[in-house]
């Protein structure tokens, strides 16, 4: 029989270091190997003692049973211990994990999209290549009427019509007069 | 750069599919060469599993962005984990040359 699968546990945050390093006189001296502190370990430490939510909370944002979360997080100290006693190494590496990512939306295609390479800074709407983008939050309800509600508007003649995604209104003409569009709201437009 | 594309049909006229597991084409461009490429999706009738092995599908063809209507919750995960990128596009009637013109920013 093989044994039950590890269920996957969900990371918010990625660490922002690879690992930590001993210093003193007799730091590195007796080639002692890096310990490996897995991912969802640092993130257990993360949750429970850097932004403080108590086990059961922290289970949930992770994915996994609250028992699951404490086995972790006991291994978790165990680790530091061994690294701060023995002076060796950490290095930030392996486990079974995946990455939570947040969902961004992009003002002129309305697409949404999501960012799983969190290492690299996001540089733009992927599908369109517009570079005003938004957070997007589920729970914020006014973001979606905002977009709903985007007209072009004429600069010289104020003639308006409705925003249509995928094209930028500043490359629109105005039927009215044919000079160029802006978008309702933003600077230099009345 | 590859992209894959849910699509209802095999031509760029074809609307995009609104799945993503179940839908009946995935159109593969390819940003660099604007190389186009239709696969007809196997797991278009299947009864469960659709989601990953369409991930499984696309992800072999060296995709790094999914454009489709709507992701279900297995493949998230999955393609987090494979640093794929979503796209999510709530415009049923949006053909695919419409998205390839976009993608050609």
């Amino acid at each position: 029989m093989t044994p039950r699968l590890k269920k996957a546990r969900k990371i918010l945050n990625p660490p922002t270091i690879k690992g930590l390093k001993p210093y003193g006189l007799e730091a590195g001296k007796k080639g002692l190997s890096p310990l490996s502190l897995l991912y969802e370990e640092y993130e257990a430490i993360r949750l429970s003692d850097y932004d403080r939510l108590n086990h059961h909370q922290a289970s949930i944002m992770m994915d996994v049973s609250r028992p699951t979360f404490t086995r972790i997080y006991a291994s978790a100290l165990q680790k530091i211990a061994i690294a701060l006693v023995e002076g060796r190494q950490i290095a930030i590496e392996g486990g079974k994990v995946y990455f939570d990512s947040d969902w961004y939306r992009c003002s002129n295609c309305m697409c949404f999209f999501n960012h799983p390479e969190k290492e690299t800074e996001l540089a733009g709407c992927p599908l369109c290549g517009h570079e005003t983008i938004w957070r997007y939050d589920q729970d914020d309800p006014h973001i979606g009427e905002y977009f709903e509600s985007d007209i072009c508007i004429c600069t010289h003649c104020h003639y308006e019509h409705k925003h249509q995604p995928g094209h930028p209104c500043n490359q629109q003409l105005c039927p009215e007069c044919n000079s160029l569009m802006k978008r309702k709201g933003t600077p230099g437009c009345i | 750069m590859k992209t894959a594309i849910t699509s209802k049909g095999n031509t760029l006229e074809s609307k995009m599919d609104q799945r993503f597991g179940r839908c009946k084409y995935f159109v593969i461009y390819d940003t660099d060469s604007k190389h186009t490429e239709f696969i007809l999706n196997p797991n278009a009738d299947a009864e469960e599993g659709a989601g990953p092995a369409s991930v499984q599908l696309v992800a072999s063809q060296g995709v790094n962005k999914i454009i489709s209507g709507e992701f279900g919750i297995k493949i998230k995960s999955l393609l987090d984990s494979l640093k794929i990128q979503m796209i999510v596009i709530k415009d049923p009637d949006i053909k695919i040359r419409d998205i390839i013109e976009l993608l050609n920013h």
